[in-house]
Parts: structure tokens; sequence; C-alpha cells
């Protein structure tokens, strides 16, 4: 069943001071199923940030449409769980406090509020750092918090816009198979981009590559590797095979957008 | 010394003291050592004595509090009426578009000079007190917190949004408490300001209060006291802002976490 129908979305920002209006997104027409973890790949600037900010309803498209259960999307809701390349933690609330924003937002009830953000916190192992401020976290720590915030919503998508491109290799990849491990075990749809290719291909069960700007889908790649997934994966024959097609493809778009 | 390198609170406090200590040594080498005449500037031990006959004998003690309350006062009412506004302005554009204007405007008309019309509308009791510190208080606190909630990150504002937040909500549960350590400290800045306007009021018919006293002690050339009320003005500004960083770092301790 598909959860997710954009369809011909297209955002043009218009140009300042004369100059001429810059497309972001050609229209781009794409469905997301159930369940799926769908990764979008592109170079830098080809859109993908202002794709995901539409569909999280915080940006306007100029044209198309974009439906979620059927419904269309004319602004932002708790339907829609957006986590941030930026560290967007509320500074002035503890890890739990800013778990557990959303739910206090729905008018629920304090224990049941209490008992969600506790598994939460379980869930991405923030165990003992519940009454710290995000001032006091790293930011591995911090994205974590961020990622059950929006979880703890219980949205029908989960969007994530390169929320682990400011972390080290190390930090990224440990991220990347607790994210990996929450979607095996509770099965949400999932819309993740990225320019990381290892990424897109680690944790996604099928992977957008989007041409450089202005930005369209130029690739669906399906990513039937077997869960669960173990970081090992990412030394295996099959897993080499994705890099190499998906290497080949994003490179002539990377190429394109490094001379535009 | 290195660009930006903290010193130590020990340190901190012997050189902030070592300060006063100079200055009251250059006040005293101007004035015992006859550089200055005695008519314009008494010399510390003066002004101790003359500070010491106003609070035992001329109530000087009730002066303090009347200027005190007059502060207190009108700031208060600025206050209460100039942070929602301020933050208004800040969170809704057209709000801005509407107030700012004038809000500039009024924030460059001089509180002091408003002290004759002033009079005439209000004659000479409290309230044309108050008035003068409102209107010298009022602008400027909803101007600067405008500025402050207008400028709050996107982004957070944003998150706020994707988990379910409405526009009322995200005023609310968002500008609201992270700005509040900024408004706090624009109105700790203001306090300081609302003490000039106390000043010019009382300098001006009044029979008591801080300002009422120097004016009169202008006229028996008791430059002494004027100096020890000057100073009690400086000592209480002094105090004022260290309780307001200190309860600011209560409210706010995921500001210094
Ligand atoms: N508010 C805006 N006004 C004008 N142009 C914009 C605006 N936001 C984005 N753009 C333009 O749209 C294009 C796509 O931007 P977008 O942020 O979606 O790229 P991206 O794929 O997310 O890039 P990155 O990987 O660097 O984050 C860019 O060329 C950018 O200059
Ligand atoms: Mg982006």
């Amino acid at each position: 069943m598909s959860k997710l129908i954009v369809e011909n979305l297209t955002r043009v920002f218009p140009g300042v001071k004369g100059r001429a209006p810059v497309t972001a997104l050609q229209p781009t027409t794409l469905t997301i199923g159930d369940n799926d973890f769908v990764t979008i790949l592109g170079p830098s600037g080809c859109g993908k940030s202002t794709l995901l900010r539409m569909i999280a309803g915080l940006d306007r498209p100029t044209a198309g449409t974009i439906r979620l259960d059927g419904r269309i999307i004319t602004g932002p809701g708790p339907d829609r769980g957006m986590v941030f390349q930026s560290y967007t933690l509320f500074p002035w609330l503890t890890v739990e406090q800013n778990i557990a924003f959303g739910l206090s937002e729905k008018g629920m009830p304090e224990s049941q509020q209490k008992e969600i953000v506790a598994a939460y916190v379980d869930k991405v192992g923030l165990r003992g750092f519940e009454h710290h401020w995000p001032k006091q976290l790293s930011g591995g720590m911090q994205q974590r918090t961020a990622i059950a915030r929006a979880l703890a919503n219980d949205p029908a998508i989960l969007l994530l816009d390169e929320p682990f491109g400011a972390l080290d290799n190390q930090t990224r990849a440990l991220m990347q198979e607790l994210l990996l491990g929450i979607w095996e075990r509770e099965k949400k749809t999932v819309l993740f981009v990225t320019h990381d290719i290892e990424e897109a291909i680690f944790i996604a069960s099928r992977c957008l590559v989007m041409s450089a700007r202005p930005g369209r889908i130029k690739a669906d790649v399906p990513i039937d590797l077997p869960h669960p997934r173990h970081y090992t994966l990412k030394t295996s024959p099959e897993f080499s095979d994705f890099k190499a097609r998906l290497t080949e493809e994003i490179r002539a778009e990377a190429v394109l957008a490094a001379t535009h | 010394m290195r660009p930006l390198e903290p010193v130590s609170p020990g340190r901190k406090i012997a050189l902030g003291i070592s300060f006063f200590v100079l200055f009251f040594a250059g006040w005293g080498v101007a004035t015992f050592g006859g550089f200055v005449p005695k008519i314009f500037l008494a010399d510390p031990l003066t002004m101790i004595t003359d500070g010491w006959k106003l609070l035992t004998q001329f109530g000087f003690l009730s002066d303090i509090g009347v200027t005190i309350w007059r502060v207190v006062g009108g700031f208060v009412l600025a206050a209460l009426i100039a942070v929602p506004l301020g933050v208004l302005m800040g969170a809704y554009k057209p709000v801005e578009a509407f107030l700012e204007p004038f809000v500039s405007f009024a924030r460059y008309l001089p509180a002091s000079a408003f002290v004759p019309l002033l009079i005439l509308w209000a004659g000479l009791g409290e309230a044309q007190k108050l008035l003068v510190i409102f209107i010298g208080s009022v602008f400027q606190i909803i101007l600067m917190v405008a500025v402050v909630v207008g400028n709050t990150r996107r982004d957070l504002v944003e998150a706020a949004y994707t988990l379910g937040s409405g526009d009322g909500s995200v005023v609310r549960r968002v500008l609201i408490p992270m700005n509040a350590p900024e408004i706090a400290e624009i109105l700790r800045l203001v306090l300081g300001w609302a003490w000039t306007y106390v000043i010019v009021a009382e300098l001006i018919g009044s029979s008591s209060g801080i300002g009422h006293m120097i004016i009169d002690s202008q006229a028996l050339m008791a430059t002494g006291q004027i100096i020890f009320g000057i100073i009690v003005i400086g000592v209480i500004g002094l105090v004022s802002d260290y309780l307001f960083k200190l309860i600011n770092a209560r409210l706010f301790p995921w500001r210094l976490a």
C-alpha cells in the first residue's frame, strides 16, 4: 500500500532583486509504500531539503500535490515527524521534556507521557541523561534525542534531513545501526535524505537518486539486502555492487553540480 | 594578557574592588591636597559624615524608599505592558508593521522633556513621577523585546510545528521560553535607565526622594550630601543589578549548563 504519494511536485524560488528565479525541484512524482525505508541520495544543492520540507509542510510547493494516507498536505502536522540536520532540541527543556514535547501538545495525560518517554529514552540509549539539558549532550546524543522526540509522537511517516551529517564517521555508523534497529523492530515509514552513498544503501529498503540542480529523481534502486543488517554487511560483495552502481549514478551529477 | 581568557573569581573581585580604592584615593588626593576648592567638591570624609547626618537626622532613608518605590512602580507598569506587546510584535509581523514605526519614533522622545507636560497633566503627585519612568522605559522595552523575539531561531519554530504545535502554542511554548533570559536581560538594562529618569522627575517639583534631596543640597552648597546621594543611587543600582543576575541564573539554569 502506498503511504505517501507525491505528484508533479515543483518548487521555484522567486529571484531576488531582478535575478532569475531558481528552480530547486523539477516536477517530481514518487510514491512511498507503507513501512518502506527510503533514502534520497543526491549532490549538494539538488533540492533534497526542499523536497523534504514540502512534505513536512514547512515550505509551499509551486505546483503539484502531496498526499499522506490519501489526505492532501497543506501545512505541518504531527503526522509527519522531522529530524533536521541542525541541532533543534529546545535548549530550555531537558532530554525528557524534549521527547515529551509533542505528547503534551496532544494533551496526553502526564503518566502516559512518562511511560512513552521512558520507553524512547531506552530505545535511543539515553538512560541516565533524561535530566540533562541539550547543551550538556554531544552531537550524537542530541540527534538521538531528536529522533526519539519525533518517534514518540508516533508519526505516520518519519522525515530525516541528513540527521547524521555533522557527526564523525564512527558515531554516524552507530547512529545508522540504531535507526535501522528501531525500524526493523517497529516498521515505520521513513524518508531519509543523505549525500552519503554507504549510508543510503545500508539503512534503506529503497534508494532514490536525484539529479543535480534543478533536481529530479533519476534512479529508483530497490536495496534488497537481507534484514536484520549488521555493520559487517558494508564489506560484503553485494553491498559493494550497490555502492559501485550508485557511485556511478551520483558521480555524473556531482560533476554537473560542481561545474554549474 | 591573552584575549578572552577568563580570570579566576578571586582575582575578579580583587580587581573590581581595587578600582574603587583607586577612585577614592584619587578623590582624597584632589580634595585633601587642596587641588580642588571645598565649595565645588567635598572630600570623602565630609561626604561620609554628611551622609551619616542625612540618614540619622534628616530621614534620608525614607527618601531612598520613596525613590525606589517610584522606580520599581513605574518600571513594573512599563514591563507589564511592554513585554506582552513586544512579544506580539516580534511574533506577528502585521502587529509589528502597525506599531513599529510609532514605537521607534516614541523611543527617541526624551522622557525628561515630558516632565513639565506631565506636571500639567498629572500634577505634582506620585502619578506624574511614575509616568515619567513609564514613558522612559515602555518604548525601549517593547522594541528590544520585539527584536529578540523576531530573531528566534527558525528551525526551532519549525521543529515545534512538526511536533504538532499550533500558532498560539509556538508563541507560548517556543518563542517565550526561548527568549525569556534575553527578555530578563533587557529588563535589567532598562531598569538601569529608569534610575536616571526618576532623578530627573524628582529634581523638579518634588518634596521627597533622592533627587529632591540633591536639589535641596545644591541650594545649601552641601556638595558632600549631593555626592552621598549620587553614591547611594550607584550602590542601589549595583545591588539591583546583582539581584537581577542572581534571579536570572536561578530562573534559567539551562543557559549556564
Ligand atoms: N529559501 C530559498 N530561497 C531561494 N533559493 C533557495 C531557498 N532554499 C533553497 N534554495 C535553492 O534551492 C536549491 C536546492 O536547495 P536545497 O537546500 O533543497 O538543497 P539540498 O539538496 O538539500 O542541498 P544540501 O545537500 O547541500 O543540503 C539550492 O540551489 C538553493 O540555492
Ligand atoms: Mg539540505
